[in-house]
């Protein structure tokens, strides 16, 4: 049965980007164990002369013509962001102290 | 006023043709209505009076002129929450959408607008589509019309109990693994998956990208062909469109409602039933197979061994699309951003925020797909997921060389109570079991009310697939279906449905 630790939860979260708190760790850990119990039933019914589905309408290659269309303003795209600089989105810095 | 939000969406295009009504009138009843009960019912997020009756006027002056734009000019519609929608707040049930204000419209939207249908506000919905009770919306639970301490379904549960209540003759759903079809199977009512790329999914906020489907939520199959009529079809915008002209599924549904089931080949697929099945729901199963015998349909047992590893590979395969897609939720060019305390980087902002605004299902299937995604598990999890998912495709063309339509209970029980199972993750998904292989397969697939459970007094639902690109099947089935159900129980079954106290 494939056990989900603790600090295995933590780490995905991280990877995620989830701050989750202590309480929800204790309980998430456990019920994804269940769900990946109960998920691993499927490990080794496929064999390798299957192939894999991505989606099950297949198209490949939908091109269009290259034209230009309109397409939002600046104040539309903006206007849901939670702050605006300068008709640019403003975001918090990127780098670490010191960098 | 309650004749007219009783009636059917083909009964009020009748009535807008002959002069008899306004849209205008059409649109205040049913506003009024969802002034009475929704207070209890709470299957809206957002109701747009003023824009639903201006709608409604220009629709009026329209007809007045001699342009109507098509059968459905005039009649009101309420849209799930995970459409955009210019001008009118879309949340997907979310926190972290709380507020947001989409500057564009879904290509759904735009038909409907197009087609000149009022569109009366937005409906709850499990956070992001999460779900099967509605209970996962961060705004709170929706309630079934037929007992208001049990679950609509979900995630679209708002949608259906909007019909279901008679508060709108019409609303959109999307169903990635039965969010359409087992809401309308516990609210009794018609809830219809197109084939995947029938509808245009742009502007749609994705869960998971290649099963989504947005689809009709109504109280009988005509009306849901009829919206279906108005949704579907090519869409340049959406790369997963199919490009094809589809047959008219109105007619499909005229042509069913005959009741002539005359050289039609049913299966009845084995692999669902049995244990976990409601007893109730399967009698009314077998009553509605003995129906469609009656009615000239050749019906066999057709085994799809795979689809017992259907739910498992989907809740590998949508956990990895959805934890991918809501990665856009990053608190930089729309929605909540929280900021801690200090000097925060961008990436604590973003840790902060997606903690504090989604909910804890959203946070278990991210969590859980970024679990499969990661390497060393990719080949063991979504890898051998993506495999499952062609056994799948492959027993549904198997099955289909023999039969032209597969049957079976679209849930396994009917409506539960709220919070029942809010708890237990696994238990949730079990009521996908039936609807799930679909969405794997991309084929359509409808809910028709077929009766009462002897148990407990509440709907169960018919679920009819037919192969990709067959639509009309589903529609001529369930037509054929609903109209003997009609003969014997002298309407629909939302008739006996309690009636709700209004405000």
């Amino acid at each position: 049965m494939p056990e989900i630790t603790r600090d295995e939860v933590a780490h995905l979260a991280t990877l995620a980007r989830i701050d989750l708190s202590d309480a929800e760790l204790d309980h998430l850990a456990p019920q994804l164990s269940v769900i990946l119990d109960s998920v691993a039933s499927i490990t080794g019914v496929a064999g390798d002369d299957v192939p894999p589905t991505s989606h099950a309408i297949p198209l490949t290659n939908v091109f269009r013509e290259d034209v230009v269309v309109p397409g939002l303003t600046a104040e539309e795209a903006l206007a849901g962001a939670p702050e605006v600089e300068e008709q640019r989105f403003s975001v918090p810095r990127i780098l670490g102290e010191g960098a | 006023m309650t004749e007219i939000v009783r009636s059917t969406a083909a009964a009020l295009a009748e009535r807008l043709a002959a002069g008899e009504v306004t849209s205008t009138e059409l649109t205040e009843a049913h506003l009024d209505r969802i002034d009475a009960v929704d207070g209890a019912v709470h299957a809206f997020l957002h109701v747009d009076r003023d824009g639903a009756l201006a709608d409604a006027a220009e629709s009026d002056a329209r007809r007045a002129r001699g342009e109507a734009r098509g059968p459905l000019d005039g009649v009101p519609i309420a849209v799930k929450d995970v459409l955009t929608t210019r001008g009118l707040p879309t949340t997907c049930g979310s926190r972290i959408l709380e507020g947001w204000i989409p500057p564009y419209d879904a290509t759904v939207v735009t038909r409907l607008r197009e087609a000149g249908l009022p569109i009366l506000g937005k409906t709850n919905m499990d956070e992001f589509a999460m779900g099967s009770s509605t209970e996962h919306s961060a705004y709170g639970p929706t309630r079934n019309p037929w007992d208001l301490d049990r679950i609509p379904g979900g995630s679209g549960g708002g949608s259906a109990a909007a019909v279901a209540a008679f508060e709108a003759p019409l609303a959109i759903g999307t169903d990635t693994g039965g969010s359409i079809r087992q809401p309308g199977a516990v609210t009794g009512t018609v809830g219809v998956k197109p084939t995947y790329g029938g509808v245009s999914r742009y502007g749609l906020v994705a869960l998971a990208n290649s099963l989504d489907q947005a689809g009709p939520v109504t109280r009988t199959v005509l009306d849901a062909a009829m919206l279906h009529d108005v949704i579907g079809g090519h869409d340049p915008r959406d790369s997963t469109s199919i490009a094809q002209e589809w047959p008219s599924f109105t007619e499909a549904a005229r042509a069913g409602s005959t009741g002539d089931m005359t050289g039609v080949k049913v299966g009845v697929i084995t692999e669902l039933a049995g244990e976990g099945w409601q007893p109730g729901v399967m009698a009314r199963f077998q009553e509605s197979v003995d129906l469609l015998v009656k009615a000239g349909a050749e019906v066999v047992e057709v085994s799809c061994p795979s689809f017992v590893h259907a739910l498992a590979a989907y809740y590998l395969i949508l956990p990895a699309e959805a934890s991918s897609n809501l990665a856009k939720f990053d608190a930089m060019r729309f929605g909540l951003r929280v900021v801690p305390d200090g000097d925060p980087s961008a990436e604590e902002v973003m840790r902060a925020t997606r903690d504090a605004g989604f909910g804890d299902e959203v946070k278990r299937r991210i969590i859980l797909g970024t679990y499969a995604l990661s390497s060393g598990y990719y080949d063991a999890y979504y890898g051998q997921a993506q495999k499952i998912r062609t056994l799948i495709s492959r027993d549904f063309d198997a099955a289909f060389g023999s039969v032209d339509v597969l049957v079976s209970p679209t849930a396994p029980t009917t409506a539960f109570r709220l919070g029942e199972k809010l708890d237990d993750p696994m238990a949730m998904y079990l009521n996908d079991l039936a609807t799930i292989p679909a969405n794997l397969a991309g084929v359509p697939g409808i809910s028709v009310p077929n009766g009462l459970a002897d148990e407990d007094g509440l709907p169960s639902g018919f679920q009819v697939l037919a192969p990709a690109l067959a639509d009309d099947r589903v529609y001529r089935v369930g037509a054929a279906l609903e109209a003997m159900y009609a003969e014997q129980w002298g309407g629909l079954l939302l008739d006996r449905a309690p009636g709700l106290e209004t405000e």
